[in-house]
Order: structure tokens, then C-alpha cells, then sequence
């Protein structure tokens, strides 16, 4: 749990109960912030696919998780990060349907659509990192 | 790892999650469930999400693995309470939920369960006891 809305905090992705403890930390700080019932379920359902996806395509990694605020408003910040074999082809991986695993095809896309931005910085032996923020409106 | 209970009402077994869900609880229940159903013949499966805060892609794809597990058994299977924001999150998200038949709260969802179960017996009735056309 947080010690406060300060500073970023990290959760280690090394197993499916990880992921849970992903979306905990991510609810914690969306409360915090006080997003709106909708906006908090939708980043927390966000990181679920994106802590998903750092541990079964990257190998694991960590999730960080901070409040931040671009001076008219706050908002969460989470980003995801791996040292796995990277995206290849990022258009293809985005696009809906598309899956390399055994999932939907719908993390990364579905992922994108809940919330406000969406950053991708992949290369192909280095690892990937997602970073997405949710604003309170 | 958190198991998620199954209990047996008459006919028809429920589900009610309250735990939040990691993925080796979610493989878990579909094997509890399969085994249950074939131990009791149950004709009807519902699961409550009341309490469930997020459903995402691997919870979504459970319900739908769960209800063609079901079917194979001659089980339906109704997914009851789902909450507003999870609701407009899944449609955000862009998961169908596979044709899962869903109903507002236990209550509608036992019921709709009663009027297949007496549908499918009375089909039986009808067509005789082994329907070979059907």
C-alpha cells in the first residue's frame, strides 16, 4: 500500500498474483486521485492487461505507479516494464484481434481505449515499456 | 492461490466471486466448475460478479469458457450483478462476452435458469424421450 500520493511506487511482475497486487496498487492511487468510479475501473482493468502482458510476453518486469499533474489537473500515471524480446511490429500488435500468446488480442488495443495516453517505447531485444495516464475530469 | 466456493442450490450450482481474481483462480474454477457440474448433473450455473471490481480479458474469456464447458454437460449458464462500471469498461474494451447469457441480479438470473430447465424438460416431453431429430 502507498505511503502517500508523493512519490512513484513499484510493484515487481514475477507471477499471476503479481498482477493482482498491479491492480491494487493502481485502485489505491485512482482513489487518491479521485477519478470517478468509471475512470478508476477502467485504469485499474488497463493495468490488469498490461501487468498481464509484461509477465507472460516480457518475461516480467515491474509496474510504476505515481500521481501526477500537468498544473490544471491530476491524474494516475502507471507504466509497465520489461527487458523481454520486445514488439516487433507495433502496428500489428495494436491492432484489434491480433495476438502473438494465447490471449484475445484485445490487451494492448483495449488497453489504449481506456484510458487518456497511451505511450509505447519498444525495441526488438531491449524489452518494452507502456506508460498510460488516466485525468480526473 | 484463493479458491473461488461453488454452491449447490436444488439444480443449479453458484458461483459467487469475492475474492479478487488472479489468473491461476480463474484456470482453477473452470476446473471445479467442469467437475462439479458432471458430479451433480446440475442443469443451470450462475455466477455472481457482484463484487467483482474489474473484469478484464482472461476474467471476460472465463465466463465464455465457462458457459461452452456448461453446455457440454446440458448446463446453461447465466452471469448475474455485474456493476455499471465494469459493464461500460467491458464495451470500451471491446469484449463480447461470447453470447454469455447475463441478467441483472441472482434473483432474474435463477429465474431465467428455472424457465430453461423446465423449457429443455419439456422439449424432452414432447419430442418423446430420445429426440433423434433434435
Amino acid at each position: 500500500m502507498p505511503t502517500g500520493a508523493d512519490g512513484p511506487e513499484q510493484v515487481a511482475i514475477s507471477g499471476d498474483d503479481d498482477v493482482v497486487r498491479v491492480r491494487q496498487l493502481v485502485r489505491t492511487y485512482a482513489q487518491q486521485t479521485k477519478l470517478s468510479l468509471v475512470d478508476q475501473t477502467k485504469l485499474v482493468t488497463a493495468a490488469s492487461e498490461l501487468a498481464r502482458n509484461t509477465l507472460i510476453y516480457g518475461g516480467g518486469g515491474f509496474a510504476r505507479v505515481e500521481e501526477v499533474s500537468d498544473g490544471r489537473r491530476s491524474g494516475v500515471r502507471a507504466s509497465f516494464h520489461d527487458e523481454g524480446p520486445g514488439i516487433p511490429d507495433l502496428t500489428l500488435a495494436l491492432a484489434d484481434g491480433w495476438s502473438s500468446g494465447s490471449g484475445l488480442g484485445l490487451g494492448l488495443s483495449g488497453a489504449k481505449r481506456l484510458v487518456d495516453q497511451f505511450d509505447l517505447d519498444t525495441e526488438v531485444g531491449r524489452g518494452t515499456v507502456v506508460t498510460v495516464v488516466k485525468w480526473k475530469r | 492461490m484463493e479458491r473461488v466456493p461453488i454452491l449447490k442450490i436444488g439444480g443449479v450450482l453458484l458461483v459467487s466471486i469475492q475474492i479478487d481474481l488472479q489468473d491461476q483462480s480463474v484456470l482453477a474454477l473452470q476446473e471445479d466448475l467442469a467437475e462439479k457440474i458432471s458430479a451433480t448433473g446440475a442443469h443451470g450455473v450462475v455466477i455472481d460478479i457482484s463484487a467483482v471490481e474489474i473484469v478484464d480479458s482472461f476474467i471476460g474469456r472465463m465466463f465464455a469458457t465457462i458457459a461452452s464447458i456448461s453446455r457440454l454437460f446440458d448446463a446453461d449458464t447465466v452471469v448475474v450483478g455485474m456493476r455499471p462500471a465494469v459493464a461500460i469498461t467491458l464495451v470500451e474494451l471491446g469484449l463480447t462476452l461470447g453470447g454469455v447469457r447475463t441478467a441483472l441480479n441472482l434473483e432474474r438470473g435463477m429465474k431465467i435458469l428455472g424457465e430453461l430447465g423446465r423449457e429443455r424438460r419439456g422439449a424432452v416431453t414432447h419430442f418423446g424421450e430420445f429426440p433423434r431429430d433434435a
